[in-house]
């Protein structure tokens, strides 16, 4: 761990782990859109299954700490190489401003999750774990709670708002972070530009997904 | 044309060092900029000041002895050169310019412009040699088939003069770029081979010994080198330093 290329692994595996992720829930989110039916199925089989509560799920969470523990620290450690800095440094000649502020966009992205914590883990945890409810169930509602759940919290400008803004900086975070994943594998072959240009496609493809999914329910609820 | 100078003055290794404003006139486009400098100096000179000390040595862009980060950029605004081949045609009559020593912890500063870059050559000695019987009798080169490919990307690696605006670019003052030359140019020749597990971990653990940052891919490094070495030797080192670390 204390080798800066291996910090780079960490980073980099974490990472793609997380874009593995954000896609399945991309997915699953956008089932929405098209059948509430659907997306309620799915989200209780998620919300219920044991191998996803108790094996997925805590892997995903330690992915996530890992990940952001280990860009704190790499920024830490960076800022200390250089402790007197440039009167006059001109960063935007030769890299992108969305590679040369990963800490913030990242920093963003937590706050976002922080938020999305309190907006629908927290209230499954509580209804789950300390209530012991699995049913899925919801007073005044036929078949699953998720989706009315959902209409319900898009309702809200702010939120919608909210979601807006982290997911903009999520592409930049991804724009960077994508084919960076692959560098610092030392992926470097005949698909090298294939992977750019796939990294591209995801990196503003998803998130633009996200806020369409927020806009589409907050229009339509 | 007519310039004004922002110029980094130290005394030495632990003054604290300031920005100093100077004039210079009548300075030709021909130029180098390292001319400039000079004329600058004698004009310090003649008023009994202490000239400005700069690093600099062949004056061709072979060597890698000339520093400076110059308006914000190491080498200064161009692609592709050193401060010595740097033009004053690429500035404008009335124009302001930063100069500023290489910045970074493995790149202390002995007095004004000029850096110590000896962490480069512990890096090198930690592995960045191939170990060959030089007692006469050596073997002749074309005995030993290289692929033209590995070749030129071998030869391209060598190029790196060991210059540090790798680091000075970098925003995280990694030495990546300048490391993975030095392991690419022996890896991808079967004269490296021998050595290559030592070499990696020998030269990066030397590396982040030397208080080099972590390189997070923004890729200024290879836009500022002035030989052009490519990020593809970063993804290579890294492919050695883990087929390395697994070999243990
Ligand atoms: S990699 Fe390029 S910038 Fe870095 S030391 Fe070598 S020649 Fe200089
Ligand atoms: S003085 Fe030798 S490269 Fe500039």
């Amino acid at each position: 761990m204390k080798s800066s290329i291996v910090k780079k692994y960490v980073m980099a595996l974490s990472g793609l782990f997380l874009m593995l992720f954000l896609f399945q829930h991309f997915c699953i989110n956008a089932t929405s859109l098209f059948s509430s039916d659907l997306f309620n199925n799915i989200s209780h089989f998620m919300g219920t299954n044991p191998l996803v509560q108790f094996a997925i799920q805590p892997i995903l969470i330690i992915g996530v700490v890992v990940h952001f523990i280990m860009g704190f620290v790499l920024e830490l450690d960076n800022k200390n190489a250089r402790k007197i800095g440039y009167a006059m440094n001109n960063g935007a000649a030769n890299s992108t401003w969305a590679s040369r502020n990963m800490i913030w966009s990242g920093l963003v992205i937590l706050a976002f999750i922080a938020l999305h914590f309190v907006d629908f883990w927290f209230p499954e945890i509580n209804t789950k774990f300390i209530q012991g409810d699995w049913s899925g169930a919801i007073e005044g509602v036929e078949g699953y709670r998720y989706f009315t759940e959902l209409q319900h919290k898009f309702a809200n400008p702010l939120r919608v708002g909210a979601y807006i803004v982290a997911f903009a900086l999520l592409i930049m975070h991804l724009l960077h972070g994508f084919s960076s994943a692959f560098q610092s594998l030392g992926a470097n072959n005949k698909y090298t530009r294939a992977i750019k240009g796939f990294g591209k496609v995801y990196a503003i493809g998803v998130p633009v997904g996200f806020i369409v999914i927020a806009l589409f329910h907050y229009f339509n609820h | 044309m007519n310039l004004t100078l922002k110029i980094w003055r130290q005394k030495g290794p632990q003054d604290k060092g300031g920005i100093v404003d100077y004039k210079v006139s009548d300075i030709s486009e021909h130029m180098s900029f390292l001319e400039m400098m000079d004329v600058l100096n004698e004009q310090l000179v003649n008023k009994g000041e202490e000239p400005v000390a700069f690093d600099h040595d062949c004056r061709e862009g072979i060597c890698g002895m000339c520093s400076m980060y110059i308006n914000g950029e190491a080498h200064g605004p161009n692609r592709g050169i050193t401060t010595c081949q740097l033009h004053m045609r690429t500035f404008k009559n009335g124009d302001t310019i930063y100069i500023e020593p290489f910045r970074a912890n493995a790149f202390p500063v002995i007095k004004d412009l000029v850096v110590d870059r000896s962490s480069f050559d512990r890096i090198q000695q930690a592995g960045g040699y191939i170990s060959v019987n030089t007692s006469g009798n050596t073997q002749d080169a074309n005995s030993l088939p290289i692929s033209k490919e590995n070749a030129d990307l071998a030869m391209d690696a060598a190029a790196c003069i060991g210059c540090g605006a790798c680091v000075a670019t970098c925003k995280n003052a990694s030495a990546m770029l300048f490391v993975s030359a030095k392991v690419s140019q022996f890896s991808l020749l079967p004269q490296g081979q021998v050595e290559a597990t030592d070499r990696v971990m020998g030269m990066v653990k030397q590396m982040d010994e030397e208080g080099f940052g972590n390189c997070t891919n923004t890729g200024a490094c290879e836009v500022e080198c002035p030989k052009g070495i490519s990020l593809d030797n970063i993804a290579r080192m890294n492919r050695e330093y883990f087929s390395a670390s697994a070999k243990g």
